[in-house]
């Protein structure tokens, strides 16, 4: 493969280095038949290292767990070679199914068919917070 | 989706000051609201007891000439057999105009209004929200103060699981010039997110201690909680606590005479039965004002104009 031509697909830029393999995990990349290139440790002017996902084909990927878990990454759609689209990724005002509840009193504690909706209350602090029962996410 | 009333924050200083002089014209014509909502159906869906909401929302529909489809053992029902929150929801607007809900889990109304094709008020969500309870609250004190601001508000008792003492915070907040003085045990001070997040983010004062004496002369309105037993890990600290801070007789001494006196109720013993014929004791108008500000909420969500 050449990680260099992709005709029809998606690159996601400007990673953290070190965050590409997990951002490959939980954007369920494995599951795809498509070629995948994670490249790591890219020289990067603004960034000094990088690491870039390459996706040989026109999939859809969860912009909002990009944007919590690595905001600042880019994602450029290509199209016959050219990129058509350039995508700057903040952190999302709203997350669903990106992040779980763990308040044992939240309606979403008994039924798990519930979509789990997180709203950003402190952008500042990334706080984001439960839309049924408020309670704080914490990350351990 | 239409309109309910999850959050006390759902409604607007506007709105809750529209709702309040709903509530004082119903005080002053009854008459004139008491066939209003004839044919029109309120659903109390509780899945927890809690006889005395459901009873103040049922005596508000029928005050406004509705009826009530009640569900009082929601819990041995419909969530029994294992039916979503959604579901019933979905039901129930096949029956009924708007629903009252109280759920013991936290955001179970928030996924009723999702769902149902009416309004849902939130009747008390586990310890979360109870807005009706601080609606009862702010009319309670618009009626006995004349007004929403620059009051000196004391909260007293159990202000770290308190939901009603968070709601009313929540709510005050949003006017100007009010102090809040926080009275508690250390084991149960307010979190420092609602001073942080919600007293300080709107630029106003509060000021905490654990002597309710000391501070009595300043305050307009003294807000008592109960301090529940099931908040403590142990019984010896139940016990040690919960006597702390008993409003008796003799600590108003220092009180202002236009003092107001509130509580949620149910209370234990954290107003003494002496006070109850002191004039400064708002709690039972309290109750009275609820039922008045549900009779507005119903009348609002339902859009039905005088
Ligand atoms: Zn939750």
């Amino acid at each position: 493969m050449h990680v260099d031509s992709i005709n029809n697909g998606i690159v996601i830029d400007h990673i953290t280095a070190g965050k590409g393999l997990q951002l490959y995990n939980l954007l369920g990349l494995e599951l795809q038949d498509c070629t995948i290139a994670i490249i790591k440790n890219v020289a990067s002017r603004k960034m000094g290292r990088k690491d870039i996902i390459k996706i040989d084909a026109d999939i859809s990927v969860n912009t909002d767990i990009l944007g919590y878990v690595d905001p600042g990454v880019t994602v450029n759609i290509i199209k016959g070679g050219e990129i058509v689209e350039k995508k700057n990724i903040s952190l999302p005002n709203k997350l669903v199914n990106v992040i779980f509840c763990k308040n044992p009193r939240c309606i979403t504690s008994t039924e798990q068919e519930l979509s789990q909706i997180f709203n950003l209350t402190n952008e500042k602090n990334r706080v984001y917070r439960c839309a049924y029962c408020e309670a704080k996410f914490e990350e351990k | 989706m239409s309109r309910s009333l999850i959050d006390i924050r759902d409604l607007s200083t506007t709105e809750i000051e529209e709702l309040i002089r709903t509530a004082e014209d119903i005080i002053a014509d009854p008459k004139k609201y008491s066939e209003i909502c004839h044919g029109k159906k309120l659903a109390t869906l509780f899945f927890e007891p809690s006889t005395r909401t459901r009873l103040s929302f049922e005596a508000a529909m029928y005050e406004l000439g509705g009826q009530v489809l009640s569900m009082s053992n929601a819990a041995s029902s419909s969530a029994a057999k294992g039916e979503s929150v959604a579901d019933t929801a979905k039901t129930v607007s096949c029956y009924a105009d708007i629903i009252a809900m109280r759920h013991p889990k936290e955001g179970a109304p928030l996924v009723a209004a999702m769902n149902a094709s009416i309004p849902v008020i939130n009747a008390g969500d586990g310890g979360h929200n109870h807005p009706t309870q601080t609606l009862a609250d702010l009319c309670t004190i618009s009626r006995e103060k004349g007004r929403l601001d620059n009051l000196t508000v004391g909260l007293c008792g159990d202000l770290k699981f308190g939901r009603t003492v968070h709601s009313l915070i929540e709510a005050l907040s949003r006017y100007t010039g009010i102090k809040f003085v926080l009275i508690s045990p250390v084991e149960l001070k307010l979190p420092s997110y609602v001073k942080k997040d919600v007293i300080q983010a709107h630029g106003l004062e509060y000021s905490q201690t654990t002597d309710l004496e000391a501070v009595m002369p300043e305050l307009d309105i003294l807000y008592m909680t109960r301090v529940q037993r099931e908040r403590f890990f142990n019984e010896e600290d139940y016990l040690r606590l919960k006597d702390s801070y008993i409003l008796t007789p003799e600590k108003l001494k220092g009180a202002k005479d236009d003092l107001c006196i509130m509580h949620p109720l149910p209370r234990v013993n954290e107003i003494s039965v002496a006070i109850d014929d002191d004039p400064r004791a708002c709690y039972f108008k309290q109750v009275l004002n609820g039922k008045y500000m549900r009779m507005a909420l119903i009348m609002k969500l339902l859009e039905i104009e005088v």
